[in-house]
């Protein structure tokens, strides 16, 4: 099995790292950077639960090679937080209990981002449309699509909020 | 429509029980700090994965490690022979006559699923261990199968275990038939049905369904050769029974063993049983003396979580000449999989037949059941466990009832339900149940969707050759099984209470440890509500802890909706002696008679006296400062209790579901979604409607994609997300939400419990609603789950007749 040394910025941290050939995005952040925020859900890109930004872009992690990352910029949940201070869109989640048992929502969490820089102000069609990609077994999805709702409000409204 | 949430903060200590605040858990799971177990690292840490049946029913030929054991980075490969142990899984519920064979850690002469475990692999890194795991050279003779509970009790079916020669069979009993139950009166019923003046006919199969949390089952297993201690990290909503069950199965002192569960991904009743993978994940720490992680592939727990459902079922009603219900008779045959889960046995008998009464008064019931062992992974509970089961049964046969009839299914159920006054009702299938006014939510409901403006439209629609649909559901749910004494009679292997211990330490804070073990459900909130409620203590100075065999002092878990009813009940019990040792000590320092003492907000005051007073905090301090407390007390402040209900709590309510139907392509579009529930007393509400939205998602999916599928040799067919239609955002329609509340009558809080009541409801809201539809078909029944094949088929076949 080859190995390559490669060099991933997650959170704005340069992290060098030497990996296998094969292995998976997720398992670099997780078991070896120790960003454990993107859970493993389905490993086959069905559930949404690893989900990251690599570029800008929400990935499911699980099927993508970290060497495929290297070079890239990785965003994950964890660095959404502005030190103590929540991102409006994981405020909202709390808010609105939009999660239970939380597997999901590091996912849920990146998937809105994305959206939200899409769209800033979609519908609640057009919320379930853009979730199709992540799965939650607890909430049934409503206070997730509030939760969505609110965060469109609270960056819609305070521009100050987060602009990325 | 949805309800407010506000931050713990602005509320008062007085308001805080029923406030739907935040969530307290929220800012480690939002934030990618929360600790499954699958985040936790160790030094020097191995992995171990299994090496599993493909196929569900063979003879074991030969099992050859060497390719396996000789790849690099492999530290041990073992098979059953390599451990000397008892190695069997036990079962925690027995019935009269059941059969209880064998069911080993790891096979060694038939495996009996597709996914049952034949060798482990443990090596120094996960991916390594996964290939050798497929180096492992099973050589597997293929046997013939059966997955369906009906077939494998006919002649000739292929028997899965084979009883011993000392094993006494009463004669004709087959020998896949693990029990054959009953309950409620068979002449009473019989004679009921040959005086009736109308008798309706129900066929139904309630489906095998797949559990899904999100979160795979996982296990780090760590072991201290010097103390002999076996730490064990997993993915359990119930540490305490693990532990207590792992102790006998690997064969290691309970007090040696310290099951912790941290965060926990969603369980819905698969992370109650105990499975041979943990204890294999404990066998090779110890054996290894290093730390060892297992976690499942989403493939593999959908061959080994165990399964929920598989009913196949024919029941009967008898009506008299005003419609009124004068008896139900019921048999069904019940999917137990290839061997009995920890509660198997439970699920489609007790947890089942008494429920079968619905919301109804019904003057003669009888219901047998036979639990089949097929080539299917084990059955057990799933959320919900049995009561869904009853509740689609008589809600199904309820509405067929109505239309053979043709009475309006409101009406039926109204003319029959058990009255305000009759509680409580004693049912004829030994339950007696607590509290209810079933009227209240049907009334509640009706009005919710305008039903009489509904007729209305659906008839209007009609005529445009557009099918719109009502189904009603009027479930029941038991939750809280209890007393234990009672469960103990009915073939329970351990009570049923729950444990909690509440420690108040000197500075006045207070740590709440409770035996139920939540993993999505907000626990944390809400048991903070509650004794922040009992003791006047601020919210945020209350801790709850939660999922730990050394911290917490005994539990029994977190299933069956009791967390509430019989967790909170503890803790408010705890809390409660903790103020009466409080109040004692009070009294002492304020030189007043305890009989002369209120407490009120916090605080001990002499009754009449305000400015004579001291709060729990400052009496908590002096009780640990122990300088003037009463002669012969003991120091300090904290209680323990053992909480043991009286009765089962039976939550109920009324949901409505309208369609719309295309007979041409046979797709179904939920249009409105309408629960009205009553679960008793609401700590938060917002927390309730959760659960509510959660449950209902569920049983929407078993209604309309859901379905565990076998093929004849007992291949899953639906062994991926991308094969079983676990439901995504676009399919669970916007849930309204409205509740009743009848407390219960016989626990502290007035709690009845919330977690499975949406999934009880919910299939029968949905098939009832399509079968409404339909009626111009002359469709009365479609198979769950209900894909727009089965329905565009059944509408030709109805059409062709």
């Amino acid at each position: 099995m080859a190995e390559h040394d490669i060099t991933i910025e997650v959170n704005g941290t340069e992290e060098e790292l030497t990996v296998d050939s094969r292995t998976l995005l997720v398992h670099a952040l997780r078991d070896e950077l120790g960003y454990t925020g993107p859970n493993i859900g389905c490993e086959s890109s069905l559930c949404g639960a690893c989900t990251v930004h690599v570029d800008g872009q929400a990935v499911k992690s699980c099927t993508m090679l970290a060497v495929q990352a290297d070079g890239a910029s990785v965003d994950t949940v964890e660095g959404l937080a502005d030190g103590e201070e929540l991102h409006p869109i994981q405020k909202s989640f709390q808010e609105e209990h939009g999660l239970q048992c939380g597997y999901c929502t590091p996912g849920m969490i990146m998937t809105t981002q994305q959206l939200l820089e899409d769209n800033p102000d979609p519908s609640r069609e057009e919320i379930r449309e853009a979730l199709e990609g992540n799965i939650c077994r607890c909430t049934g999805y409503q206070n997730i699509v509030n939760a969505v709702e609110t965060a469109a409000d609270k960056l819609n409204g305070g521009a100050r909020a987060e602009g990325d | 429509m949805s309800i407010e949430t506000i931050e713990s903060g602005a509320v008062d200590a007085e308001e805080i029980l029923g406030s739907a605040i935040e969530r307290r858990e929220d800012p480690s799971l939002i934030t990618g700090r929360a600790e499954y177990t699958d985040d936790i690292q160790r030094p020097d840490m191995l992995h171990m994965a299994v090496v599993r049946s493909e196929y569900g029913h063979a003879r074991v030929e030969g099992i050859d490690t060497s390719q396996a054991e000789g790849r690099d980075g492999v530290v041990a490969v073992y098979t059953a022979e390599d451990f000397d142990v008892p190695g069997e899984l036990p079962v925690g519920w027995l019935l009269d006559g059941l059969r209880t064979p064998a069911h080993p850690l790891l096979a060694s002469e038939r495996v009996r699923y597709q996914g049952d475990a034949l060798a482990v692999v443990v090596a120094e890194d996960r991916y390594t261990a996964h290939d050798a795991a497929d180096a492992v050279e099973v050589e597997l003779e293929r046997l013939d199968a059966v997955t369906d509970p009906a077939a494998a009790i006919e002649d000739g079916a292929p028997v899965l275990h084979e009883a011993a020669d000392d094993e006494d069979l009463e004669p004709g009993r087959h020998e896949n038939a693990a029990f054959e139950w009953e309950i409620g009166d068979a002449e009473k019923t019989d004679a009921a049905f040959a005086d009736a003046d109308e008798t309706v006919e129900l066929e139904i199969e309630n489906q095998l369904l797949i559990p899904n949390a999100m979160e795979p089952r996982a296990t780090l297993a760590e072991y201290d050769a010097g103390t002999g201690d076996l730490r064990i990290n997993m993915t359990s909503q119930n540490p305490h029974v693990h532990r207590l069950l792992m102790s006998g199965v690997i064969d290691h002192p309970e007090h040696r063993l310290h099951v912790r569960a941290p965060e926990v991904g969603g369980g819905f009743g698969s992370k109650i049983h105990h499975y041979a993978d943990e204890a294999l994940c404990a066998l090779c720490a110890r054996d290894l003396e290093r730390p060892v992680k297992w976690v499942a592939s989403r493939t593999e727990t959908y061959q080994t979580d165990a399964l929920g459902r598989g009913h196949v079922t024919r029941g009967e009603m008898a009506l008299d000449e005003d419609g009124r219900i004068v008896g139900l008779r019921v048999d069904t045959k019940a999917n137990l999989g290839a061997y009995l889960s920890t509660f198997a046995p439970a699920i489609p008998t007790y947890l089942y037949g008494t429920l079968l009464s619905g919301q109804y008064d019904i003057p003669a019931i009888h219901c047998s059941v036979t639990g089949a062992f097929t080539n299917v992974p084990p059955v057990d509970a799933y959320r919900g466990a049995g009561r869904p089961e009853a509740s689609y049964l008589v809600e199904r046969i309820v509405t067929r009832a109505a239309r053979q009839i043709d009475m309006d299914p409101a009406e039926f159920r109204r003319l029959n339900f058990v009255d305000p006054e009759q509680f409580p009702y004693e049912t004829q299938v030994a339950v007696e149940y607590d509290s209810g006014d079933y009227e209240k939510t049907l009334d509640a409901a009706l009005e919710h969707v305008d039903y009489e403006g509904f007729r209305e439209r659906q008839q209007e629609a009609r005529e445009e050759g557009r099918y719109l649909g009502i189904g009603l559901s009027a479930y029941i749910e038991a939750c809280g099984l209890a007393p234990s004494e009672l469960a103990g009679q009915l073939g329970a292997q351990a009570g049923l209470w729950e444990s909690s211990l509440v420690r108040m330490q000197p500075s006045g804070t207070v740590t709440a440890y409770c035996g139920t073990s939540g993993h999505g459900q907000g626990h944390h909130t809400t048991y903070a509500q509650v004794i922040a409620n009992e003791l006047g203590v601020p919210y945020d100075d209350i801790e709850v802890v939660e999922g730990d065999t050394d911290e917490i002092p005994q539990g029994m878990g977190t299933y069956g909706s009791r967390s509430a009813a019989v967790g909170g009940s503890s803790l408010v019990t705890s809390a409660r002696k903790v103020v009466e040792k409080a109040k004692k000590i009070a009294a002492h320092q304020l030189e007043a008679d305890e009989a002369d003492l209120v407490f009120e907000g916090g605080e001990f005051h002499v009754e009449g006296a305000p400015g004579r007073g001291m709060t729990l905090q400052e009496v908590a301090g002096a009780a640990y400062l122990a300088h003037d407390i009463p002669d012969g007390m003991e120091p300090g402040l904290e209680a323990t209790s053992f909480y043991d209900p009286e009765n089962f709590t039976f939550p109920f309510g009324l949901h409505a579901a309208i369609v719309e139907v295309d007979p041409d392509s046979g797709e179904i579009e939920i249009e409105r979604y309408v629960a009205v529930d009553d679960v008793g007393e609401q700590i938060n509400p917002k927390i309730v409607e959760g659960q509510i939205h959660g449950g209902i998602a569920q049983g929407v999916g078993q209604a309309l994609y859901e379905g565990a599928e076998y093929d004849e040799n007992g291949t899953l067919v639906t062994g991926s997300m991308q094969d079983y239609a676990v439901p995504k955002a676009e399919h669970v329609p916007e849930i309204e939400t409205e509740s009743t509340v009848t407390p219960c009558p016989h626990n502290p809080l007035g709690v009845k419990g919330v977690g499975e009541a949406g999934t009880i409801a919910a299939p029968q809201a949905v098939v009832n609603a399509v079968t409404d539809a339909l009626e111009p078909f002359g469709v009365d029944d479609v198979e769950m789950p209900l894909t727009p094949e089965r329905v565009w088929r059944a509408v030709q076949a109805a059409e062709v007749n």
